[in-house]
């Protein structure tokens, strides 16, 4: 408003010294008066009536064409911007749950791999561990068939060996002494040193 | 004044009559002409700002539709809700005036709100207007308006008779306020050309000082195109203030 007043300010200080400069300057313009005032012209009333009839004039074309035709094109234009910003908001919430949707799709088939992973691991470990056992087993039935071979043919080397120890000593002696010794009487010494020696 | 013939600075405001007989016969001067114009300027200006409707408005329809905001804005926000209804009076107002204020700076033309019939008239329409929707909104409850809240009632012969005086002198500075500031601007600019004129019958000395009065007058016409502006401005936010009142509850 300080703005404005000062404008109206100026503009009465502008009228007051137009018109004093008026009266130095053009003394007989001042006298005739202002043609403004001069209400007996019949030009100057006619004014109103034209200015009346004008004014109505534009007033009604512009409440009844002109304002109602800016008026629809703002609020179609308000009303697009409000739709496009519909249409845009819905296809981000689109989006958004397509994201969603794909990220719950990945944790599940990460999940499900995972679990998958796990059972195949978990089978194979059982698996091998079945295997091995099976393994074991037939090694452990392998060494203990191995063992029991080992000891009869232990056994029969052994056996074999007192027959040998005999014959040997048998043969020593008659070779050293000449005599033939008395077979049973070998047979027994070979048993007790072989017992000594724990074979 | 120069060369002993008389410049009048107040012939620009006299009325001739149009188109002879019949002009002075209906009483048509050029003032109605330029009313005409200037309604004509205004309505094809929007004619034909609006005429592409387009969504995503040109240079000519984005000025049609800044025009139309900058009223609406002001009548909504100043009176209230119920300016919408009275926003097509106030955009007439406000762009005959405009219209009016701009014609009258084209040389040779001229300027209807430099009359004081044609302001106060206005003036007094807009009175009218805030009178009779006064009454109709708030009844007889519109005189109690006289005698303002809370003051002391030994205070109310005094008070009574400056609020009335007040109220009745709305539309006298409403329409003397346009008026004046239009018959300054465009007295300043005829003293200031008729010394250009003067200066001119002092042979080559008064040619070179003429140089500072046309200055003068291309500032004074910067000027103009501000008041004139402003002035449609003052006219159609005061209006828009008396009827807030006038709605008010």
């Amino acid at each position: 408003m300080g703005v404005i007043t000062k404008t109206v300010r100026a503009g009465l200080l502008a009228t007051v010294c137009g018109v004093s400069l008026l009266a130095v300057s053009a003394p007989g313009a001042y006298a005739t008066g202002m043609p403004q005032l001069d209400f007996a012209n019949p030009l100057v009333t006619g004014q109103v009536m034209w200015g009346a009839i004008i004014f109505f004039i534009f007033y009604l074309v512009l409440s009844k064409a002109m304002l109602p035709g800016v008026a629809r094109v703002l609020h179609d234009r308000s009303q697009r911007i409000t739709g496009d910003l519909d249409v845009a908001r819905s296809a981000k919430q689109d989006a958004d749950k397509a994201v969603a949707e794909l990220q719950q799709a990945r944790k599940d088939a990460m999940a499900e791999a995972q679990a998958h992973l796990q059972k195949v691991l978990d089978e194979e470990h059982r698996a091998a561990e079945q295997q091995m056992q099976e393994i074991n087993a037939r090694l452990a039935s392998e060494i203990a068939e191995a063992e029991k071979n080992v000891a009869a043919e232990k056994a029969r080397a052994l056996s074999a060996l007192k027959e040998i120890a005999a014959d040997t000593t048998q043969a020593l002696v008659q070779r050293l002494t000449g005599v033939v010794p008395d077979a049973q009487l070998v047979a027994r010494n070979v048993e007790s040193a072989s017992a000594q020696r724990s074979i | 004044m120069a060369g002993g013939s008389s410049i009048n600075v107040l012939e620009q405001f006299e009325l001739h009559p149009v188109l002879g007989g019949l002009g002075e016969a209906l009483r048509f001067s050029q003032s109605p002409l330029y009313m005409i114009a200037a309604v004509c300027l205004v309505l094809a200006f929007l004619y034909f700002g609006m005429r592409p409707a387009a969504v995503v408005p040109g240079r000519l329809q984005a000025a049609a539709e800044v025009c139309y905001e900058f009223i609406h804005n002001m009548a909504v926000d100043t009176i209230g809700p119920e300016g919408a209804a009275f926003f097509p009076f106030i955009f007439t107002l406000f762009f005959f005036i405009l219209a009016g204020n701009y014609i009258g700076l084209l040389p040779f033309s001229f300027t209807f709100t430099s009359h004081i019939a044609v302001t106060f008239a206005m003036a007094f329409m807009v009175f009218l207007l805030t009178v009779v929707v006064s009454l109709k909104v708030q009844g007889l409850r519109f005189f109690a308006h006289f005698m303002p809240d809370g003051a002391s009632p030994f205070l109310a012969p005094l008070l009574i008779p400056i609020e009335i005086l007040s109220f009745l002198s709305r539309p006298v500075s409403l329409s003397i306020r346009l008026f004046a500031n239009m018959v300054a601007g465009h007295v300043m600019f005829d003293i200031f050309a008729s010394f250009v004129i003067m200066l001119a019958g002092f042979g080559v000395v008064g040619d070179v000082f003429a140089i500072g009065p046309i200055a003068i007058n291309v500032a004074l016409m910067a000027l103009e195109l501000l008041v004139g502006v402003l002035q449609a401005y003052v006219f159609a936010i005061l209006t828009c203030i008396y009827l807030r009142e006038a709605v008010a509850h």
